[in-house]
């Protein structure tokens, strides 16, 4: 078993939590002690930190929509025909026809390739985040 | 964050949580903080356990309201004129901090001028809290040393949400409560990594570390860094984005992390325009409602599964570190990303995360120092945060405001847009609980989060449920003047007569389909908090 050290992902505290790991899955979280928000205590949320990241309704194959259903595809299919299609958009109605949104879930090495993706790639500054829920 | 923004020049939490518990006197408004920032709320208990004076303004009873020294308990939509009359008693108790103002502020006069204009009575009776117990907040808030002001959802999202911020920034200022150790005002960030999404400039104004898009400058230095020409014209915001309708400008979208047809308020606009899409592309670990009406959805690796960095509601940047590899068939974003860039013709060659901070701190000067190396050895560090060997910065605007002079702006009072009538003659606030978080993607798939909270209840007075000839638990349907939803009511004394409350993080309620468009024409800010709407018993149960 091993104890890895990580942030909590539910709320702005920002506290230190170990995660335990056990034959490659995620099964429990403890708080750090010396964290100096987390100070050895969390809320009832950081003490169930672990407990979707392996729920059986994660996601596990890309999905395209055909005739009107998402159906499963391989990533190769998946992200051919995203870069496709948003490729032809910007290209055929232009960039300001193209919107792309962050998440305040995602890190910030995450947050700035995709504000740089929107920004070089699609050549627009339509990007935002849920930051003002 | 706008209106601390434009007042003091950054819009982020001017202290250290753990300075709170050293304040002497703390000022909590709109922010049901023991169930929104569990840890700051422990920081506040603590200190009041020290001596420390907690005022709460809240118009409903709340865990932390019940250890307040004093509750304002204002009407919903009255802040402004609450602040005004606490700013005008200091100002005639004489209670002002005249070197501060004059030393480091500018456009005093006008607040100090729209201060004399007021009718104190009057504007009291707006708020229906007594003179006297605003004063006594007033003078117990202006007579400390050391005096921080904590605020959240219930400031930014009404619909004069920006002038609420500046307003706080106005009391702090004329008191001088800014710009030292333990003392300051503290938004509340609402998710984990919101400070960290705004300062990467997932914004549509603003490059990483708030360099405007429309500044040549920047513009050039951006261009410069990435080898490609940029846009100089500031982009859309997520409701332009979200809520343009079947005639909107946007032919596609690429939608990571988020969950905008649940999260976003006048939910039928948004799913509109999202069906409406050419193309909707979205990355997430969960089948959302959002990824139910796209074209393509990639799924993505959660936060145990990859590396990197958040940034807290203090500023503070720490690790996120990989505990498993992504579960067979995910991809971390990052992946995602530079997969879908290198089709596009711009190959992005990263390394690791590690190597896209060393950009990031080359280019946006706040995270000057942030290298994952240090960041490694050690709880984070604060920003600004300058260059390898700057040691990170607790407390902001120490010997000058980031943008130079702090901006005093006057505001007065605006009635919420839509106030109750006849036939909606109750308001309905909305905020969130302890065991949910926001659109609950992943704390509804947490079996014990979910076992304590399973349900969304409307929180309805005694007096007001009696009248409806309502019981606790039963099932009532509420109306707006956007749609009906069915939830069961729960009846107390939290919420005042004539008010509602519930929360938003039930996919089966979607409480923000009865939600107002209307927005702050500054922060772009949804009106969430208060709508009018009309309660009855349901007619048949479900
Ligand atoms: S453990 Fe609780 S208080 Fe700490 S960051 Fe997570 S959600 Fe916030």
């Amino acid at each position: 078993m091993r104890d890895i050290l990580t942030t909590c992902v539910y709320c702005g505290c920002g506290c230190g939590i170990y995660l335990h790991e056990e034959k490659g899955r995620v099964t429990g979280s403890s708080p750090s002690r010396n964290h100096p928000v987390s100070r050895g205590n969390l809320c009832v949320k950081g003490w169930h930190l672990h407990e979707f990241v392996h729920h059986p309704d994660r996601l596990t194959q890309p999905l395209i929509r055909k005739k009107g259903r998402l159906v499963p595809v391989g990533w190769e299919e998946a992200l051919e025909y995203t870069a496709r299609e948003l490729g032809r958009i910007r290209d055929e109605t232009g960039s300001k026809g193209i919107g792309v949104l962050s998440s305040a879930k995602c890190t910030n090495e995450e947050n700035y390739l995709l504000q740089k993706f929107t920004r070089a790639v699609l050549k627009t500054n339509n990007i935002d985040h849920c930051a003002r829920l | 964050m706008a209106g601390l923004a434009t007042t003091f020049g950054s819009g982020a939490m001017t202290n250290s949580i753990n300075e709170i518990e050293e304040s002497q006197v703390i000022l909590v408004s709109g922010s049901n903080t023991t169930e929104a920032h569990p840890q700051v709320a422990r920081r506040i208990l603590d200190a009041v356990d020290r001596g420390a004076k907690l005022i709460v303004i809240d118009p409903r009873r709340t865990r932390l309201s019940e250890c307040a020294h004093i509750h304002l308990d204002l009407k919903p939509g009255t802040d402004i004129p609450l602040l005004n009359v606490m700013m005008r008693i200091i100002l005639d108790e004489s209670l002002v901090d005249d070197l501060f103002i004059e030393m480091r502020t500018e456009n005093y006069n006008e607040l100090r001028d729209m201060l004399y204009r007021l009718d104190l009575e009057e504007t009291a009776a707006l708020t229906g809290v007594p003179l006297k117990k605003i004063s006594e907040a007033a003078q117990m808030y202006a007579r400390a040393q050391k005096a921080v002001i904590c605020y959240c959802l219930g400031i930014t999202q009404h619909i004069c949400g920006t002038k609420n911020v500046q307003s706080i920034a106005n009391l702090a200022m004329m008191t001088g409560n800014v710009e030292k150790e333990d003392t300051g005002v503290d938004p509340l960030r609402g998710q984990n990594n919101v400070q960290g999404a705004c300062d990467m400039g997932a914004l549509p104004n603003v490059y990483p570390s708030y360099q405007a898009v429309n500044n040549q400058d920047f513009q050039e230095k951006f261009a410069r860094a990435w080898g490609t020409e940029l846009s100089p014209e500031p982009g859309l915001s997520l409701l332009d984005m979200t809520h343009s309708g079947k005639n909107g400008p946007l032919k596609a979208m690429f939608i990571m992390g988020e969950n905008p047809a649940l999260s976003d308020p006048v939910l039928e606009t948004v799913n509109e325009t999202l069906a409406n899409l050419e193309f909707l592309a979205v990355a997430d670990i969960f089948l959302t409602d959002t990824a139910r009406l796209a074209n393509v959805v990639l799924p993505a690796a959660s936060f145990a599964e990859k590396t990197g960095t958040f940034t807290n509601s203090e500023r503070r940047v720490q690790m996120v570190r990989q505990v498993i590899p992504p579960l067979a068939g995910c991809r971390t974003d990052s992946d995602i990303i530079m997969e879908l860039a290198r089709r596009l013709d711009y190959p992005m060659n990263y390394e690791s995360p590690a190597e896209v901070m060393e950009e990031i701190a080359m280019l946006a000067p706040i995270y000057g120092g942030m290298y994952h190396e240090r960041l490694e050895n050690c709880w984070g560090l604060q920003w600004p945060c300058w260059d390898r060997d700057h040691p990170g910065t607790p407390f902001l605007h120490k010997y000058y405001f980031t943008r130079g002079h702090g901006r005093f702006v006057p505001s007065s009072h605006q009635p919420p847009s839509e106030p109750v009538d006849e036939q909606y003659p109750f308001l309905l606030m909305t905020g969130r609980i302890y065991h949910q978080y926001h659109t609950g993607t992943m704390t509804r798939r947490s079996p014990t989060l979910n076992r304590e909270a399973d349900k969304a209840l409307l929180q309805i007075n005694r007096h007001d449920a009696e009248g409806l000839k309502i019981k606790n638990g039963e099932m009532v349907e509420m109306t707006s003047r956007r749609g009906t939803i069915r939830l069961s009511a729960e009846v107390g004394s939290e919420v005042p007569a004539g008010t509602v409350y519930t929360t938003f993080h039930y996919p089966d309620v979607p409480v923000n389909l009865l939600c107002i468009g209307a927005r702050d024409p500054l922060a772009n800010c949804p009106e969430y908090k208060i709508c009018a709407v009309k309660i009855e018993a349901a007619k048949s149960k479900k």
